[in-house]
């Protein structure tokens, strides 16, 4: 009994106590209605098959407030022009050597002011085209123009990531990406996220943000344009088979870690790789990122824009450029 | 990373440099460059800014250079305010009565970036050299065809007085 009362008080600590709680009532009022004679052993295995089935949610929420603990505070302050400049040589290695990349229409982002870049994400956790275009941008424009790119919490919390806050990658909140514009920053967002970045390979060729406009509210509140910036070849760098939508639900992924999904591709060196957490070595797939031009949204759209229409309008823009970038594409991988 | 290329061009220095040292004629002739805007007040001579990019691999590398040396006829050099550090250099000597030996040299680098900057220096070379002497051979069209016109109109001058 006592046992049984610590129990309960420990699991309240860590916010399952109530479900707990409820449980082995239940399971004791039903012990005692079936006749006050049910052994002590029938209820202990009872409270172990429970445990069984909320470990990996438990285990899941553990971790979840951890990686919370990591997530740095963002400090735009962190962006070091000097460290990306001598890195510089370091992606372009990479951009024109490994992922042969062609970045098109630069001329299209305004030259001064804050500017909202709106793109489609691939690759999974390696995301190769976000290394692409910031090589792009800051030869284009000189590292010392701010250019801040939002990232996902778990890949500011992972560890050995956290070089990549000095080239201006900040987690992903409205708050923070507010920040970079109003000092008139350049801010790259993926509004797909993991959702996206995880898709199927064989709908690599698909913008799919999943409903998600938020970046249009915040265009609408900073008053910046909006610059799609659509890449083609990210999803041939590995072998993206599922999701796993219906894993993360199961694993309270979206609660714990704001995981929607828990990918499962084949990819280098693992073979099968579910969740992605440790990276990929990912394909020499060709690469292209094209820059359309600007969407000024009150000019276009009136003083209070329609989100929806605003939506189905930059969708309908950077699907039909994927489309044309696609149809250039002879072979997968080699492009 | 130096890369040099040179060519005659079959025109006085003075011609060849009224091209050279013309900002708003850079587009026309140099190869690989998408950009060659001037930047303040000095359109040209000592001083004179400019912001300049070359396509090079999957970038347009290039950044904010000023002109350090300008010697009318003879010499024209600049070095890097920001981006890519560099340092290029027009060298027009004549060869003969009316022809002209025309050097172009660029050196480049990003001090500071260790291993992976002496490989990418190294590896953006062909590139950068190709882009050199194509632009020599254009600016050698260039110059030679607006020599020919020269003649040409001057011959139609006479004709016609």
């Amino acid at each position: 009994m006592d046992r049984e009362t610590g129990r309960i008080q420990e699991s309240n600590g860590n916010g399952n106590g109530n479900a707990r709680a409820a449980r082995v009532a239940t399971e004791r009022a039903v012990a005692e209605r079936e006749g006050g004679r049910s052994p002590a052993w029938m209820v202990g295995m009872a409270a172990l098959a429970g445990d069984a089935l909320t470990a990996p949610a438990k285990l899941t929420a553990a971790a979840g407030r951890a990686v919370k603990g990591r997530i740095p505070v963002a400090d735009l302050d962190e962006r070091d022009p000097d460290y990306i400049r001598e890195s510089l040589p370091r992606l372009w290695l990479l951009a024109s050597v490994y992922f042969r990349a062609e970045v098109r229409g630069l001329g299209n982002i305004p030259e001064t002011d804050g500017v909202l870049m709106v793109g489609n994400h691939s690759g999974g956790n390696i995301t190769p085209d976000t290394s692409v275009f910031t090589l792009a941008f800051c030869s284009y424009f000189g590292v010392e123009r701010p250019f801040y790119q939002l990232a996902h919490n778990l890949v500011l919390s992972m560890p050995g990531l956290s070089f990549l806050r000095k080239y201006g990658t900040v987690a992903a909140s409205h708050d923070n990406a507010r920040e970079a514009l109003s000092t008139g920053a350049a801010v790259l967002v993926y509004p797909g996220g993991d959702y996206e970045v995880h898709r199927p390979v064989w709908e690599r060729h698909r913008v799919d943000f999943g409903g998600r406009k938020g970046f249009i509210r915040l265009a609408l509140d900073q008053d910046v344009p909006i610059v799609p910036v659509v890449s083609v070849g990210g999803q041939e760098t590995s072998i993206f088979l599922s999701r796993g939508e219906g894993l993360a639900k199961l694993l309270r992924l979206d609660k714990a870690f704001r995981l929607k999904v828990l990918p499962i591709s084949l990819a280098l060196p693992w073979g099968i790789n579910v969740g992605d957490m440790l990276g990929h070595w990912p394909l020499p797939a060709k690469i292209v990122v094209e820059a359309l031009p600007p969407i000024h949204l009150r000019e276009e759209f009136g003083d209070d824009p329609d989100l929806d229409e605003v939506y189905e309008h930059v969708m309908r823009l950077m699907q039909d450029t994927l489309d044309a970038l696609a149809s250039e594409r002879r072979l997968p991988l080699l492009g | 990373m130096r890369v040099n290329a040179d060519i005659v061009i079959g025109a006085p220095p003075e011609r060849v440099w009224e091209t050279v040292c013309d900002p708003s004629r850079a587009l026309h002739y140099m190869a690989g460059v998408t950009r060659w805007e001037v930047v303040g007040d000095t359109r040209e001579g000592l001083g004179a800014r400019y912001r300049m990019l070359m396509r090079v691999g999957s970038a347009e590398i290039g950044g904010l250079i000023e002109v350090v040396e300008f010697v009318e006829g003879r010499d024209l050099a600049w070095v890097s305010i920001t981006g890519v550090d560099q340092r290029g250099r027009w060298r027009l000597r004549a060869d003969g009565e009316s022809s002209t030996r025309v050097e172009f040299r660029l050196a480049y680098g990003v001090a500071g970036s260790g291993v992976f900057g002496y490989l990418a220096e190294r590896l953006a070379a062909p590139t950068v050299r190709g882009h050199l002497r194509r632009t020599l051979q254009q600016l050698k069209r260039q110059v030679e065809h607006e020599q020919l016109r020269a003649a040409a109109a001057a011959r139609r001058a006479a004709r016609a007085a």
